[in-house]
């Protein structure tokens, strides 16, 4: 029942003494990602950059450190130039394993795009799969995931974490074995409470998976047969659409051939990159979770300017509160206030007597003296004023539901490309869309 | 010549202030409030000063002691058993207000201007009725009792109150001066001056109406506090420009006390007044803005419209605006941001307050 083609040598699945790995990312493409606007308008929800890195940067890092890790598929339905530059940068960057980038030519669902693509990433006969979504933000404890992968000698296996009761009804929510962690029920956005168990949208899978798929793709259509939807399900193109986690990971559980690995509380962090403003608390936790594994990724100030090179760095260098993650082409006035949790990026210019805290300030922005800027993202190119302040609703994105008048009111402050925000205005709680002009204060709006 | 000033009660409208001070005292254009009436009344040769007040007067009384000696003055104190409204007080005072036949002045605590007494007392000698009271000219009359005149004449024919359709836009500007024989018209008991007196007055042609020159403002709440802040300014800078703040941390008029002391960087004014003892930070920005002795506002905050009470701190990058009013010792900790505060004494602020609210 392979699906892939049976091109692998004996020998070589000999020779190896540990089998090797391959990750897959899934990046979606330009249609979905549509509540991480107005970010996403000027570059892919993928590349957008979180802790100085492009979103899925952190996901191939990850991935890269694995020892037995051969290649990195990014699977996506993004058109090949956007990704390129990405892909030539992390290619260079993990020299020793092979990175590229698949594309779907039409949405084929979470798993379809899997399944499409079996022969291209079971090429070179791996023992094991990642495979990552995108749009989350994690610590991604991959090893210990493996190993207990291997110690149960699993076909799948997922990560899982324990959240909040209140919050388990927007995730597949899963009950697992206390005693083996077999999971022995998996659903979907379930509307009453069965787990505070919930799945990551991270896998691990053996060649077997592809098995399963095309099961589930054959009931997927069956179902929809007798739904009456034959016409749509004879189309070939459509056969091959199907969800990994309502599909396959319910399939998987009833053949009892899925694991939990549950991330450790105190060590580990997971989180979804919906919305915009969620941006924000990843950007603090990937720096929060830095600081004790991978101190060299944050910064301190860069010296201030040219006119004060004479002077020793830490007398001229602006104070910075760690986690942050600045630029070094960044200029700082060394009596500006930067951090926690703060990302600057390239080209920025902030003047004197700013302050900066639980931000993410992109590419090129310039902030003038005296402003503050307090949970907030600052889209390219954008200009804030003196004396102004722009700040979100601190807290992560579980305060999303308050509307006012039916329309959602939004909790974050997020500048898309090229914002101007004028001197001594107050901008809080605004998503602002691409290359307008702020002139007076905006409380509680989406500014068209 | 004899004055009263109509102090009243607990100045609930000048709240969280008035927690703190009695309405008075609390510090306009760092003088107390009854000092810029008393110091006007002094220059045109009064004498006896009776304040009407209608509850403890303790505070008031001992603050008041220096002033009689430094002005070489008498000032009285009329304690109301139950408030007598706007026209019974003269009656309790009958026998300082009476004691000759010059006539005395009468003026609401709650009112500032330039207090053109000479103007007024001359005006009133010309014209030989009972009494004048000063009328001032406002934009929306709608709100308020107006005054309206005889033709070509100063002789008041009537009041209307809330007029719906437009009859004047002269108003009472709550300053007055009266014959000593106005008092045979008020008993010791509730009366008010505006419904029951001045009509009274006006159906015998006894009273007459001066426009009143300059600026006018009841400050008797926070939002007219600034706005009257910053007509007294404008009027200072005429008078006495030399008592304004002046470099190039300003703009506009500004009262900065000398013992303040003011950060680099900063921008202050239109309109600031900066008490005694103040501390500003560095790239501080302030506008229509009053702090009160002894508060210090920390580096990078910009605060606009608001009122910051006695010994109270504004934290670095906080943002206050939207008539804010901190009582005395408020502590607003640093990249707090308040809009339409009005947060009681002895309070530190450390969440947001973004819509008007109380702060118990």
């Amino acid at each position: 029942m392979r699906s892939g083609k049976p091109d692998l040598s004996v020998s070589t699945n000999l020779q190896r003494t540990m089998g090797h790995l391959k990750g897959v990312i899934l990046v979606g493409g330009p249609s979905v990602g549509t509540r991480f606007r107005p970010l996403s308008m000027d570059i892919p929800k993928p590349l957008f950059p979180i802790a100085g890195v492009p979103m899925v940067h952190h996901h191939v890092t990850a991935l890269a450190k694995l020892k037995d890790m051969k290649e990195i598929i990014i699977l996506g339905f993004f058109e090949q130039g956007v990704l390129d530059r990405f892909l030539l940068e992390v290619q260079i960057e993990f020299s020793h394993i092979n990175i590229r980038y698949l594309r779907e030519y039409q949405a084929l669902g979470t798993g379809g795009g899997l399944y499409h693509f079996r022969d291209e990433i079971l090429k070179g006969n791996p023992d094991h799969v990642f495979v990552l979504n995108a749009d989350i933000a994690s610590s991604f404890p991959l090893e210990s995931m493996l190993a207990f992968h291997r110690q149960r000698k699993a076909v799948s296996t997922l990560l899982g974490i324990r959240i909040d009761r209140a919050q388990v009804h927007k995730y597949g929510c899963v009950v697992a074995n206390p005693d083996t962690q077999e999971v022995l029920h998996f659903v979907e956005k379930p509307e009453t409470f069965i787990s505070d168990l919930i799945s990551c949208g991270i896998y691990l899978f053996n060649k077997e998976i592809f098995n399963v798929m095309k099961e589930a793709i054959a009931k997927r259509q069956a179902k929809a047969i007798e739904a009456g939807e034959e016409e749509e399900s004879s189309r070939g193109s459509n056969s091959e659409k199907v969800a990994l986690e309502q599909d396959v990971l319910s399939l998987l559980t009833a053949d009892k051939k899925l694991y939990a690995y549950v991330c450790h509380p105190a060590r580990d962090f997971w989180m979804q990159i919906k919305t915009g403003s969620s941006a924000i608390p990843a950007n603090k936790l990937y720096l929060q979770w830095f600081i004790k594994n991978a101190p060299r990724r944050l910064s301190m100030a860069p010296r201030a300017s040219v006119d004060v090179v004479d002077s020793p760095i830490d007398e001229n260098a602006a104070e910075v509160i760690q986690p942050a993650y600045i630029h070094p082409t960044a200029i700082i006035h060394p009596s500006a206030k930067l951090g926690p949790n703060v990302s600057i990026g390239p080209r920025v210019v902030i003047g004197r007597g700013v302050r900066i805290r639980d931000s993410i300030i992109l590419d090129n922005v310039e902030i003038k003296n005296d402003s503050c800027v307090l949970n907030a993202v600052i889209g390219w190119d954008s200009k804030i004023g003196s004396w102004s302040r722009v700040e979100g609703a601190p807290g992560e994105s579980s305060h999303h539901n308050a509307t006012v008048k039916g329309q959602k009111i939004p909790s974050a402050a997020i500048l898309g490309k090229n914002v101007t925000v004028a001197d001594e205005i107050a901008i809080r709680n605004c998503i602002v869309l691409p290359h307008k002009e702020l002139k007076s204060s905006q409380h509680n709006e989406i500014v068209m | 010549m004899k004055a009263l000033i109509l102090v009243g009660g607990f100045g609930t409208r000048l709240r969280p202030l008035t927690l703190t001070l009695p309405k008075p005292l609390v510090e306009f254009a760092n003088r107390p409030m009854i000092l810029h009436q008393i110091e006007a009344l002094v220059k045109v040769g009064v004498t006896d000063v009776v304040l009407a007040v209608n509850y403890r007067p303790e505070i008031m009384a001992n603050f008041m002691k220096k002033y009689e000696e430094e002005y070489n003055i008498r000032i009285h104190f009329s304690v109301e058993n139950e408030p007598l409204d706007t026209a019974g007080p003269l009656a309790l005072a009958k026998d300082i207000l009476g004691k000759d036949d010059t006539p005395f002045f009468v003026l609401n605590s709650d009112v500032i201007c330039d207090f053109p007494f000479e103007e007024l007392a001359s005006f009133h000698k010309g014209h030989g009725g009972e009494g004048t009271i000063f009328v001032t000219r406002v934009d929306e009359p709608s709100k308020y009792g107006v005054v309206v005149n005889k033709p070509e004449s100063t002789v008041i024919e009537r009041f209307v109150e809330k007029p719906q359709i437009f009859v004047s836009n002269k108003i009472n500007a709550g300053i007055y001066i009266f014959n000593p024989s106005v008092l045979d018209r008020i008993q010791p008991v509730p009366t008010s001056m505006e419904k029951v007196i001045f009509p009274a007055l006006a159906a015998e042609s006894q009273l007459h109406a001066m426009e009143l020159p300059g600026f006018w403002m009841d400050v008797g709440q926070p939002r007219d506090f600034l706005t009257g802040t910053g007509l007294y300014l404008t009027s200072l800078s005429r008078k006495n420009p030399s008592s304004l703040a002046s470099g190039s941390n300003f703009t506009g008029h500004n009262l900065v006390h000398p013992t303040a002391k003011i950060g680099e960087n900063c921008k202050i004014g239109p309109n600031v007044v900066i008490g005694p003892g103040v501390v500003i930070g560095d790239g501080v920005r302030l506008s229509r803005t009053v702090v009160l002795e002894g508060s210090t506002i920390k580096s990078h905050a910009w605060v606009q419209s608001t009122i910051v009470g006695w010994h109270s701190t504004v934290g670095q990058w906080a943002r206050l605006e939207g008539t804010t009013v901190l009582g005395d010792d408020v502590h607003i900790k640093d990249e707090v941001y308040v809009n339409g505060g009005c947060v009681l004494p002895h309070k530190s602020v450390s969440n947001n307050i973004t819509e008007p609210s109380i702060i118990m």
